[in-house]
């Protein structure tokens, strides 16, 4: 009984912070359709704000509570500076293109971070008067826990009352489900968003900040709860803060009580349960489906034309600067060295990841945040192969392909069924769940559990978690760099050329009128689920390619090939390239593979790149092809980014 | 058009890759490759450790006549990333050999990288068992203890216990926290055939919920808690163990949790009284650690970390192993690896010629709160080498 109670209120208490951020992102989304990547790093700005204050102003009585909230203040104020400097500027962009703002965000908050306050964690400062446990049926709960577990319901009625009781909050639910009409009754918008981003933040900070008594500020902070947070919004309904208020409740609980009965589980736990709700409940526990005149009514995307001859004379100039780089290495090693071959390698892997992506993201109109999924499991597809049964690189290179489709076939069976926001993150959970697979070798537990009911010996490893399959290595006529090379090379223009006969076949036509019109594109007969479910796998088998051409390149493979921040590492390449272009993924995976490498050799290398991006959104938001928009590209004769696109 | 981009940033890369001269004369350079931006608290340690051998030995005339010199790249924590570098650091740098890493998954895609293209690899931290044993290559040597080696002590100093016989378990749940946990396990069931474990709880590395994790080893009624968490997770768990009395009249066993990196930013709350591994740098007495200590302190205006003492002790092996091999041939190299001896501020160390994995120990003893700060006490150093399976028992496990 006592143990029943005390389980139950931790469960409610850890939930207090989870939902504070939660909130925080689903009152920005809500408004202003910003995915904000960079919430994460407003939590930890709030502890690490917080713990400043604390020691500032002392941590006795009321200064310490002050502390607190200065903390959620400053950190409001950080995310208003985001809005007015950086996010007002990208609004008309495309739909998710200032979600590669926030990520430049975040890499540059990380270094500023860890140049102010160093790189060891700090422990958070104790609430005074509250470092003891209450005993509740003979079992002690911290008597900060209680603290913890009234703030959510306060919160939540003061938004309440926020939304609901001011003119401010009636202006903001208005922009909620209809940002033009808001519009056209002549409230000033840039204000209402500034303040959203203001509240939105502050809610974040707010939440690291009361975090503290219970942890403190570490660096690792930011992506540790955005995964979280996301899953609260999605399971909650985007949007909706009652939603986010009851998921994070469920998931405390779930939480808590899982971990008691299922010890295993607390890596795949969170992304289970959305997958559930997403499957029963596509818009979330309490939202609601997208209204129609909803967000920015974008103009009508240019359709996709063959390229011009300008552009096929520059792509083939491109081939053949390929095909003759090892000529040159082989003539001049001095100048191209071994290196270059290697990097450019890299550079064709991601060049076909992104394009595989963009695929099912650019005329499919659907964003996939896991597609890692596919890329490691096309990896995973071809070692397992390898290692259990000697398959030689020809098969494996085969498998992968085939395996990321089979893969795509499963998770697109659920997906498609979503659209937008909500599909997204379901594919982030699919591939969540994947990687925990591979990361906690389930298949090896399975085959021991059969094992032992049939009483075969199995093997002990399959995936081998988290040490990974080794020594998976290109056979020996292709060991060579140079041979590596000409395959890699091949069989990612091979791929590039694949998917683009795909998009200018009836087919692509298709995908292309369901995106613009789905409305429409039912009237005349079309099966749109059906097409988006073949996208999608075929999205998924390219990159597995991709996913198999990385394995043979690192002769490696961890379960970090299939997680989060390799997803988003390829959304950021589409997105900096263009997502309106076939072209741009291809310039956006080479320019972000670049730039990486080249910053990479720099301390603060974060910042750098973080600024890069930042920079690049601001000059070029319709990505590195809009360049040819620009003054000065005009100027270059690289003539207008949205008619040459194929 | 826009390929005019492609062209350019194909260009550009050529051109960067002229840009880089070939190597200088008398110079051998190591290649190291650590999480410097992904865990910097325990990698800058591990660097300046390194930087000052380094400059120790290039003061004393440098090795076979030639200067020492330390390319440091950053892996961002990402295996395919720590591939890429090693590569460019082979071709472009020209490095002589590869060392250092910290995770587990970077040290082992680094050893599998360096059996293929035949170069030597210094693990410096990396502790997963595989990295010497099951997955262990002819290039591939590794320095700190390993898990299994680190489990072991304790496991052997926790069998003095008589009383303690009901044990729980709770470690990050990745490869490292279930050897960890199941290295403890086996030594101390064959020392203790009736002590049995009652429960594990797995958090996810760096995600822990403290309260129920505590609530859930309550509910086990252990006498022995066998902790692997560590950094923010051993942090929220030693405070949340506190507050809720799940230490209390309990013996609470923690791998490296006596280590500074992890003890010391938990100040004032350490846990007192909790058998651990760690590093008590200010206490160590001997000539060879106090010369280190003055060194460090001098060049650093910072005390060490058990990354510092790593760092130092892996550029003392590539030191002696020059010496020893003569040449910066691979294979001669690796040859001189093999049993090689030397001296260090830990104390004696030598590199097994059956796994590659060195004796280097590690300190054990008990933690107090000493000035408001964690430490250690009643502790003393154990040889690596008493800990380490036998010839024939480590050749089973290393099946090549």
């Amino acid at each position: 009984m006592g143990d029943f109670i005390v389980t139950l209120l931790t469960g409610l208490s850890s939930a207090a912070a989870l939902f504070l951020v939660a909130s925080g992102l689903s009152i920005i989304f809500g408004v202003t359709r910003i995915v904000n990547f960079a919430h994460g790093s407003f939590y930890m700005l709030g502890s690490y704000i917080g713990v400043t204050m604390v020691t500032a102003l002392g941590s006795g009585g009321i200064a310490y509570w002050l502390a607190l909230l200065i903390a959620a203040v400053a950190v409001g104020v950080i995310g208003v500076a985001m809005e007015v400097l950086l996010l007002r500027r990208v609004y008309q962009a495309p739909e998710l293109f200032q979600l590669i703002a926030t990520f430049g965000v975040i890499l540059v908050i990380q270094d500023v971070t860890l140049w102010i306050w160093g790189p060891e964690d700090i422990v958070g400062p104790r609430a005074p008067g509250l470092s003891g446990a209450v005993t509740i049926f003979g079992e002690k709960l911290p008597e900060y826990d209680l603290v913890l577990i009234a703030v959510s319901p306060v919160v939540l009625i003061g938004l309440w009352l926020l939304f609901n009781r001011t003119r401010w909050g009636t202006l903001v639910r208005a922009a909620t489900l209809d940002r033009q009409m808001v519009a056209a009754l002549g409230v000033n918008q840039r204000w209402l968003f500034t303040g959203v981003l203001f509240l939105g933040s502050a809610l974040a900070g707010l939440g690291g900040a009361i975090q503290l008594p219970k942890g403190g500020a570490d660096l690792l902070m930011d992506f540790n709860i955005i995964a979280a947070a996301f899953v609260v919004v999605v399971v909650g309904g985007m949007g909706s803060i009652g939603g986010a208020f009851l998921a994070a409740m469920l998931i405390g609980l779930l939480q808590t009580f899982g971990i008691q009965i299922f010890p295993n589980s607390t890596l795949i736990l969170m992304f289970l349960v959305m997958a559930v709700v997403l499957i029963f409940r596509p818009w979330g526990l309490l939202g609601k489906p997208e209204s129609p005149g909803h967000g920015p009514v974008e103009a009508p995307e240019a359709p996709l034309r063959p390229a011009n001859r300008k552009l096929r004379i520059i792509g083939s100039g491109v081939l053949a600067f390929l095909l003759m780089l090892p000529v040159a290495h082989l003539l001049l090693p001095s100048i191209i060295g071994d290196f270059t071959l290697v990097l450019v390698v890299e550079i064709m892997i991601y060049v076909l990841f992104a394009a595989a992506l963009h695929f099912i993201m650019g005329p499919g109109g659907l964003v996939s945040f896991g597609h890692a999924a596919f890329f490691g499991g096309g990896a995973y597809a071809a070692a397992l192969m390898v290692k259990f049964t000697d398959a030689p690189m020809e098969i494996a290179f085969w498998v992968a392909p085939i395996g990321a489709a089979l893969l795509a076939i499963l998770f697109g069976w659920f997906c498609v069924r979503l659209t937008g926001v909500y599909f997204a993150m379901l594919t982030l959970a699919f591939a969540q769940i994947a990687w925990a697979i591979m990361f906690q070798d389930a298949p090896a537990s399975v085959a021991k559990a059969l094992g032992e009911w049939f009483g075969w010996t199995a093997v002990e490893q399959i995936t081998a978690g988290d040490d990974g399959i080794l020594g998976i290595w290109p056979a020996e006529w292709a060991s060579s760099r140079v041979t590596y090379y000409y395959l890699t090379v091949g069989l990612v223009v091979a791929g590039l050329l694949v998917l683009r006969r795909i998009l200018f076949a009836p087919f692509g036509y298709t995908l292309r009128a369901g995106r613009d019109s789905p409305l429409r594109a039912a009237a005349i007969g079309i099966d749109l689920k059906q097409h988006q479910w073949i996208a999608f796998t075929i999205s998924g088998a390219f990159a597995g390619l991709a996913g198999a051409l990385f394995v043979y390149s690192k002769g490696s493979v961890f379960p970090t090939s299939m997680e989060i921040a390799r997803s988003f590492d390829a959304l950021l390449m589409v997105l900096l390239g263009g997502v309106h272009s076939l072209v741009g993924p291809i310039v956006g995976a080479a320019t972000f593979t670049w730039l990486n490498d080249i910053f990479n050799e720099l301390s603060y290398w974060r910042f750098l790149l973080g600024a890069t991006i930042i920079a690049l959104v601001l000059l070029l938001p319709n990505g590195l092809v809009s360049l040819g928009d620009t003054s000065v590209g005009r100027r270059l004769g690289l003539g207008p980014g949205r008619e040459a696109l194929a | 058009m826009k390929l005019n981009l492609l062209l350019v940033t194909g260009v550009a890369l050529g051109a960067l890759s002229a840009v880089h001269p070939a190597i200088a004369e008398g110079e051998i350079k190591i290649g190291d490759i650590n999480s410097y931006t992904r865990l910097p608290a325990h990698t800058i340690p591990y660097k300046r450790g390194a930087q000052l051998a380094i400059e120790e030995i290039n003061k004393a005339g440098g090795v076979l006549g030639k200067k020492l010199v330390l390319v440091s790249r950053d892996d961002q924590g990402k295996p395919g990333e720590a591939v890429k570098i090693a590569e460019q650091l082979r071709s472009r740098d020209k490095v002589a050999l590869v060392s250092g890493s910290l995770f587990s998954h970077i040290g082992l895609a680094l050893a599998s990288w360096a059996k293929q293209r035949k170069m030597l690899y210094l693990a410096a931290e990396p502790l997963a068992d595989a990295l010497v044993w099951a997955k262990g290559n002819k290039y591939t040597f590794r320095l700190r203890p390993s898990t299994y080696m680190q489990a072991a002590m304790l496991a052997s100093e926790a069998a003095k216990k008589e009383n303690v016989k009901r044990w729980a378990t709770i470690a990050p749940n990745y490869a490292y926290g279930k050897d960890a946990v199941a290295a403890f396990k086996k030594v101390l069931k064959r020392l203790r055939p009736d002590v049995m474990f009652v429960g594990s709880q797995w958090p996810g590395l760096f995600k822990i919920d403290a309260g129920a994790e505590v609530q859930a080893l309550a509910k086990m009624k252990p006498d022995g808690i066998y902790n692997v968490t560590f950094g923010s997770d051993l942090a929220k768990f030693v405070r949340e163990g506190r507050t809720r009395g799940l230490f209390k009249d309990k013996l609470v066993v923690g791998l490296l949790t006596g280590e500074p990196e992890y003890l010391d930013p938990l100040k004032g709350e350490a846990p007192v009284g909790w058998l651990v591994t760690g590093y008590p740098w200010a206490d160590i007495q001997t000539a060879a650690h106090k010369k280190f200590l003055a060194a460090y302190q001098a060049r650093w205006k910072d005390y060490p970390r058990i990354g510092s003492i790593v760092g130092y002790n892996t550029m003392l092996a590539i030191n002696a192993m020059l010496k020893k091999a003569g040449s910066v041939d691979t294979e001669k190299m690796v040859t001189a690896m093999k049993g090689l001896k030397f001296d260090s501020p830990s104390g004696p160390i030598m590199f097994r010629a059956v796994d590659h994995q060195s004796t280097m120990g590690a300190w054990v003893g008990w933690t107090v709160l000493k000035d408001g700060m964690g430490a250690m006490a009643n502790w003393q150093y154990l040889d690596g080498a008493n800990f380490l399976p036998s010839v024939e028992e480590t050749k089973k496990l290393r099946k090549q």
